[in-house]
C-alpha cells in the first residue's frame, strides 16, 4: 500500500474545523506539544514505515 | 571519599631488555591493561601466544567506571576462565524502570531465555573485573604474559614486518619490537595519535556527574532511569546497584555547568541528600565529570597495529556498550591473528578484523547516537517529541517501547562479512551466518555442562545433527577442526540445541572459533564444510 494522496475524509470541514479548535487557548508551546503527541498517535496506528516514510516526505516537501 | 576496595599495587620490574639495553622483538604487544588488554592478554595466551603487556600505571582501574556487563562479553569471559568469577561477585539484574517525575512510565524485563548458562547482564565494578582477569593471567599464564607496568608508550611506528616502539619507564627510555601490537590504550590513546587516526563523530554537548555512592538503601537490583524527576529538575538521572554495597548514580547536568566545580563534594552531596532524602546515610566512594562522545575510526587495523576498544570507538554510557564492545573486538581478533602466526592462513584474513568490528561500531554508534537524542535533545522539536513519548507512555502502550533510556548491548550479527557462506538452504531461528552461537545445556559422558563451554577450545567446529557420522576431526588445509554429533558426542539433553539450532534430519553448522557460525546446511557435506572454512579464512 502506498500514501493515500487522494480525498480521504468524509467531511473536510469537520475535520478542519476540529483539528482548528483543538489548538483554541492554546500558547504556541502547548500547540507544538499537543501537535508532537497527535503525530505520534496517528503514526502509530497507520504503523507501515513506508506510508510513514512517504508522509514524512511528502511533509517535508522532497520531490 | 571512602574506599570499600583496597587496590592492589604491581611491582615495576625493569625488563632485561632496559637492563642491558638490547632490542628484542616480540610476537605480540599489547598497549593497556584495562579490560580489553587484559582479555586480550588471556585469549593470546590461551592459545599460546607469548605477550608483553605495556601500561603506564601499575594498579586496576581507579573509580569504578564500566559498571554493566552484557551476557556476550560475559561468555567470552567465560570461554577465558573468569566469567564465573566475575558473576559470582557481581549483581545480576533484568528489571528497568523509567520515571518522569515520579511516576513510573515504563518498565521493561530483559527475560532472558531459560537455559542458558550466562545471565544477561551483570553489574560489577571494573576493578574487580581487572583484577580478577590480572589474577588469571598470573595463575594460569605466567610465563607467557609479561606485564610492564609503569611503561608508557611514547612513540611507534609501522615497519613491513614488525612495529618499532620505545617505552618510557622509571629507568628511562627504551626500544622494543614486535610483529604485530593490539592498542587498547582506551579514549585517549597515545597509540592512536601516534599513528594520525582519527575519528568520524562528535561529541554531546552534554555533561554527566558520576558518582559512585556506599549506602545501606532499599532499592532493588535494577535500572532506574528518571526524567525530569523533582529531586534534579529538567535533566534525567541513572541508578544501579554494584558490589559491596556501591551505587552508581548518573546526573544530568547539561552543558553549562562547571565541571571542576561540579565535582567537589559540597555540590555533589546536596544532590545526593536531595535524591536520597536526609535520612539515608552515604558516602562518596568515587565522583567525575565528563562530556561523551559517539565517534570511531574508520579502519580498526593499521599496518601491523590493531586498534581496539574505547581506542577505537567511544559511544555514550547508556546502554552498557564500551568495555562490552571492546571485548568482542578481542573475541574476533585472536583467532584471526593465531592462524596468521602459525602460517595457516594468508595476512587477509587480519583485514576482516577491521571489516567486522567497523560494522559492529557502526550499529552501535547507532543505537547509542539514538539515546542520546532522547536523553539529550538537541532541538526544541526534538525536546517536544521526546515529552510528548513521555506524556502518552503512562496511559497508551504503543508509546513505551518508543521510551529510549539507552538499548542494552546486545552482540551484533556480522550478517555481510565476506568470511560468511550464504545460506543455500532455509532455516529457521536466529543462527544466520555470522551471528554468535545461542548457549544450550548439554551432556558429555552423562556429565551436565553447556554449549558454549563445549565449544571454547578456540578451533573450528563442524556441528551436526547427522548421527552417522563417525569421524572426530577434519584437517582442512593445516586448520582442524573438531566435528561435533549431536546425540553421540554431545547430548542435547532439553532439545534446546535443535530448537535454537533448527537442527532437524543431517543439519549441519561451521562454527568459527570464536563462537560465531560461518556456515550451514541441511547435510554434512565434506567438499562444502571444506569451502566454507576456506571463506571463513580469507582464502
Amino acid at each position: 500500500m502506498s500514501l493515500n494522496t487522494k480525498p480521504n475524509i468524509a467531511s473536510p470541514d469537520d475535520f478542519y474545523q476540529d483539528l482548528i479548535d483543538l489548538h483554541r487557548d492554546l500558547s504556541d508551546e502547548e500547540s507544538r506539544d499537543l501537535n508532537a503527541r497527535l503525530i505520534l498517535l496517528l503514526a502509530n496506528h497507520i504503523g507501515d514505515m513506508d506510508i510513514l516514510k512517504a508522509a514524512m516526505s511528502a511533509a517535508r516537501k522532497d520531490t | 571519599m571512602l574506599n570499600t576496595y583496597a587496590y592492589p599495587e604491581f611491582e615495576y620490574i625493569q625488563c632485561d631488555e632496559q637492563k642491558h639495553n638490547t632490542v628484542k622483538r616480540h610476537k605480540a604487544v599489547i598497549i593497556g591493561a584495562g579490560p580489553v588488554g587484559l582479555t586480550t592478554a588471556l585469549d593470546f595466551a590461551k592459545q599460546g601466544i607469548p605477550v608483553v603487556v605495556l601500561d603506564d600505571n601499575n594498579t586496576v582501574s581507579i573509580g569504578s567506571r564500566a559498571v554493566c556487563y552484557a551476557k556476550r562479553p560475559l561468555e567470552v569471559w567465560d570461554r577465558l576462565g573468569v566469567g564465573e568469577r566475575m558473576i559470582e561477585k557481581s549483581v545480576e539484574w533484568k528489571v528497568g524502570k523509567v520515571f518522569r517525575d515520579e511516576e513510573l512510565v515504563y518498565q521493561f524485563d530483559l527475560l532472558p531465555e531459560d537455559d542458558h548458562k550466562i545471565p544477561a547482564f551483570i553489574n560489577l565494578q571494573q576493578y574487580y573485573l581487572e583484577e580478577y582477569m590480572i589474577d588469571e593471567c598470573k595463575k594460569q599464564y605466567g610465563d607467557l604474559i609479561d606485564f610492564r607496568w609503569k611503561s608508557k608508550i611514547i612513540s611507534l611506528k609501522n615497519n613491513d614486518d614488525h612495529v618499532k616502539m620505545q617505552v618510557e619507564t622509571p629507568d628511562g627510555v627504551y626500544g622494543l619490537e614486535s610483529d604485530y601490537v593490539v592498542a587498547c590504550d582506551g579514549a585517549n590513546s597515545d597509540t592512536r595519535k601516534m599513528l594520525g587516526l582519527e575519528f568520524d563523530g562528535h561529541f554531546f554537548q552534554d555533561r554527566f556527574l558520576i558518582a559512585d555512592v556506599v549506602m545501606k538503601a532499599d532499592f532493588p537490583a535494577e535500572r532506574w532511569f528518571w526524567f525530569n524527576p523533582p529531586f534534579h529538575r529538567n535533566q534525567s538521572v541513572l541508578l544501579h546497584m554494584q558490589s559491596d554495597d556501591v551505587w552508581r548514580i548518573d546526573f544530568q547536568l547539561g552543558w553549562d555547568c562547571d565541571p571542576e566545580e561540579e565535582k567537589k563534594p559540597e555540590k555533589v552531596i546536596p544532590r545526593l541528600k536531595a535524591m536520597l532524602g536526609d535520612d539515608v546515610d552515604f558516602e562518596l566512594e568515587w565522583v567525575s565529570v565528563y562530556q561523551f562522545a559517539c565517534r570511531q575510526l574508520k579502519d580498526f587495523k593499521c599496518g601491523r597495529v590493531f586498534i581496539a576498544g574505547d581506542a577505537a570507538h567511544q559511544v555514550s554510557p547508556f546502554g552498557a556498550r564500551g568495555a562490552n564492545t571492546g571485548v568482542q573486538d578481542i573475541d574476533n581478533l585472536t583467532w584471526k591473528l593465531k592462524l596468521v602466526m602459525d602460517g595457516k592462513v594468508p595476512e587477509s584474513l587480519l583485514d576482516s578484523y577491521s571489516e567486522e568490528r567497523v560494522f559492529a561500531a557502526a550499529d552501535n554508534l547507532l543505537n547509542s547516537t539514538r539515546s542520546t537524542d532522547f536523553i539529550t535533545p538537541k532541538s526544541p522539536i526534538s525536546k517536544a517529541f521526546r515529552d510528548a513519548v513521555l506524556d502518552l507512555a503512562s496511559e497508551y502502550e504503543f508509546a513505551r517501547p518508543l521510551v529510549n533510556s539507552g538499548r542494552l548491548s546486545m552482540p551484533t550479527p556480522y550478517l555481510n562479512s565476506s568470511l560468511n557462506t550464504p545460506d543455500e538452504d532455509t532455516f529457521s531461528g536466529k543462527m544466520r551466518p555470522g551471528t554468535n552461537c545461542a548457549d544450550a545445556p548439554i551432556t558429555v559422558d552423562g556429565q551436565d555442562t553447556w554449549f558454549l563451554n563445549k565449544i571454547a577450545n578456540s578451533k573450528f567446529v563442524v556441528l551436526t545433527f547427522d548421527t552417522s557420522i563417525t569421524d572426530k576431526t577434519v584437517n582442512i588445509n593445516g586448520i582442524d577442526c573438531d566435528i561435533l554429533v549431536v546425540g553421540k558426542d554431545i547430548m542435547d539433553s532439553k532439545g534446546c540445541l535443535q530448537e535454537r539450532y533448527d537442527g532437524t534430519g543431517e543439519t549441519t553448522y561451521l562454527i568459527r572459533p570464536d563462537q560465531h557460525v560461518a556456515a550451514r546446511w541441511r547435510t554434512f557435506d565434506q567438499d562444502k564444510i571444506k569451502k566454507a572454512v576456506l571463506t571463513a579464512t580469507a582464502q
